[in-house]
């Protein structure tokens, strides 16, 4: 059972998954709103620009979001393997 | 009623509720000491996970750390919240799954040696001790500066309240005190930034407040309708501090901000609080919640920053930084209360009988001071913790406020102490006595072994408060350094890797613990002893920072775990279906009844 084709398939997509969500994770954060700063400076937001709102705030709110989604995707994604829990 | 009278009243209180949880959770096993039996809601681990994380350094330290740099320190903000990703899809769920009680526990099964969950141990000690420390005396300085005893006095106070539902209730009072104490410190930390944020923008949402415009008929000769962060950047520039919105170093921000995400994804108090759960979904959705619920304040944390910084500027400047300065004698009372604490003074160097705050230091500052015979700045003292201490007092809220804040300091300092000395003492007993001791020692036995090894962690954290070594800084940066260095690399590879095996997670573990160990203490002196550090902060290896090394021991670890790993034995067959299982949720009910 543990090396079954459809073991590898689920843990497969499981890294597939964390590697889409690293890199969103990695742009919000070291991406905008740190070495990629200059690229949105010309985008204004309260005085300042998008790269410091990703800074303080914007950044908080991506990891919210990647954090639900991606539990919300693996909890379907044991379902549909078969492998969640009774 | 006076100030001290009511700060009594809502300390006391606060300290009522959690005894009440503490025999109301009195833990009855093994399973629920270590891991409250497993039956905690994800929500309510989540609103724990927050308090064990957030402490007195979070709750009164770092609005002002972002406050006195501005967008460089937000550094702390996203490393100490995107941690949480990386927990929330490399380690928590799997761990859950693995269904044990400590996280030496899995380094040791996983890579089928003593030896290495005897390192795991000795990590876990050094991260968690360090922690410890700070927190005992950070609840020690909140309760001499609330409640006018001395800090010793408020030291013993506060382990003898830790002692008394940690030891009772192990993980189980421990996380339903956690949540109480979630609550305190959140309503604490929210009320005054919502008040001020609604007095400088009008917008109640302080995270939203500081990207708002300023509301009509403040003082200082601030222009109504002009962005707060605009404002705050000009008042700067024009008092000769470095603008609020800068950049300094994009490169050495990143690997600070990278090397406190990893630090934070390997702290084991953190990653145990994920045992609780009944499920592996549950680990994943708690994840989130417990961001949730710390987003709630590090969303707010730079609004209090920036605007208390405005407030503290206006103080001081009270008709523009153009006009004079504040007189001695109109120095509002809340800076007089504080004065006595030594966290604000003030001198008035030129004799002009006003108070001019600015940066002496700079270019701008030096022509100010040119031009107006100024002799030096005048607020000599400020201390970047006044900025949420003092917050409910410059918003002139009134006294039941003040007195949150001080339940609220004292709850994020006991809720994180409480977390970390669960962490040791279980490592102690379930790792050290029950593994390598006494194998045969029975549940009963393990239990009061439990509850012996949180007294003495407790009596040995307190000594070391009452005593603190003279490097207690430094060694923040050795715990969050070894936290990425050693653990968080080794348990990442015992789940995604089948080819590391024991020799390269001991090797790896001890890259990582020995380069980091050896980089702090070739700059800050051997065992942080003044005046043994070979090499000072100018010959830096490619000019990173002690507090920024994490990252690079821990890419040591990974290196040297795989490099041994492939040039010794195979990992054997057991352990590789024990990494599969690992893998897929399905059985972690089973786990439980182990």
């Amino acid at each position: 059972m543990a090396d079954s084709p459809s073991n590898n398939e689920y843990w497969s997509a499981n890294i597939r998954l964390v590697t889409i969500c690293l890199v969103i994770w990695a742009f919000a954060s070291f991406g905008f709103a740190i070495l990629l700063r200059p690229l949105v400076s010309g985008i204004a937001v309260g005085g300042t620009d998008l790269g410091f709102w990703f800074a303080q705030q914007g950044s908080i709110l991506v990891f919210l979001v990647l954090i639900f989604f991606y539990a919300w995707r693996m909890n379907s994604l044991d379902k549909q393997f078969g492998v969640d829990e009774e | 009623m006076d100030q001290t009278t009511l700060n009594f009243i809502f300390v006391g209180a606060s300290f009522a509720l959690y005894f009440g949880i503490a025999i109301w959770a009195r833990a009855g096993s093994t399973s629920e000491f270590y891991a409250a039996g497993r039956g905690v809601n994800p929500v309510v681990n989540g609103m724990a996970t927050a308090a064990d994380w957030m402490s007195a350094a979070s709750f009164i330290s770092m609005a002002g750390l972002i406050a006195f740099t501005g967008y460089n320190n937000s550094l702390f903000l996203m490393g100490w919240t995107g941690g949480y990703v990386l927990m929330a899809m490399l380690l928590a769920p799997y761990l859950r799954k693995f269904g044990k009680f400590t996280v030496p526990e899995f380094v040791g099964d996983r890579f089928y040696s003593q030896t290495a969950r005897i390192v795991a141990v000795v990590c876990l000690i050094v991260i968690s001790t360090t922690y410890v420390i700070g927190q005992m005396t950070g609840a020690g300085v909140a309760f001499s500066r609330f409640l006018e005893v001395d800090s010793t006095t408020g030291l013993i106070i506060a382990s003898c309240v830790v002692a008394v539902y940690a030891v009772l209730g192990g993980m189980k009072g421990i996380t339903y005190t956690q949540v109480a104490q979630y609550c305190v410190l959140i309503i604490a930390y929210t009320i005054p930034a919502v008040f001020i944020s609604l007095q400088l923008t009008g917008n109640p949402i302080p995270g939203l407040g500081l990207f708002s415009s300023m509301q009509d008929g403040l003082p200082g000769g601030i222009e109504a309708g002009t962005p707060l962060l605009a404002t705050l950047d000009g008042l700067l520039t024009d008092l000769g501090f470095n603008e609020y919105t800068a950049t300094t170093n994009p490169w050495l921000m990143a690997l600070y901000t990278l090397s406190l995400m990893i630090g934070t994804a390997g702290l084991p108090h953190v990653i145990i609080r994920f045992f609780t759960v009944p499920k592996v979904a549950d680990a994943r959705w708690s994840a989130g919640w417990a961001l949730v619920f710390i987003a709630l304040l590090y969303l707010t944390a730079p609004a209090v920053g920036a605007m208390a910084r405005l407030n503290i500027i206006t103080t001081m400047w009270p008709n523009g930084v153009e006009g004079d300065a504040v007189a001695v004698d109109d120095l509002p009372d809340w800076f007089r209360t504080w004065e006595v604490t030594g966290l604000l003074g003030v001198e008035d160097l030129n004799g002009d009988g006003m108070i001019q705050y600015y940066n002496a230091g700079s270019e701008a500052g030096a022509a100010l001071a040119e031009a107006n015979g100024l002799e030096g700045n005048e607020l000599v003292t400020f201390n970047r913790d006044i900025l949420v201490l003092a917050n409910p007092e410059i918003a002139q809220l009134p006294g039941w406020v003040i007195a949150l804040i001080a339940a609220g300091g004292l709850a994020a300092a006991l809720s994180t102490a409480a977390g970390l000395l669960l962490a040791i003492s279980s490592s102690i007993s379930h790792d050290l006595i029950k593994s390598v001791i006494n194998p045969g020692i029975t549940e009963k036995g393990e239990l009061l072994a439990a509850r012996i090894s949180m007294i003495v962690a407790i009596v040995l954290a307190t000594l070391l408060a009452l005593n603190p070594p003279g490097f207690v800084a430094q060694t923040v940066a050795l715990a969050f350094g070894l936290a990425a260095a050693s653990l968080f690399p080794t348990l990442m590879m015992g789940i995604f890797s089948k080819r590391i095996n024991s020799k390269g997670a001991v090797a790896g573990m001890l890259a990582g613990l020995i380069s980091t160990c050896l980089y702090l203490f070739l700059y800050l002196g051997w065992f942080f002893i003044p005046g043994t550090a070979l090499l000072d902060s100018s010959q830096y290896l490619f000019g990173i920072p002690t507090t920024h090394f994490g990252p690079i021991g821990a890419v040591l670890n990974f290196v040297v775990a795989y490099f041994v790993s492939n040039a010794t034995e195979e990992v054997p067959q057991e352990i590789q279906d024990l990494v599969e299982s690992v893998r897929i949720p399905r059985g972690a009910g089973a786990a439980v009844d182990h």
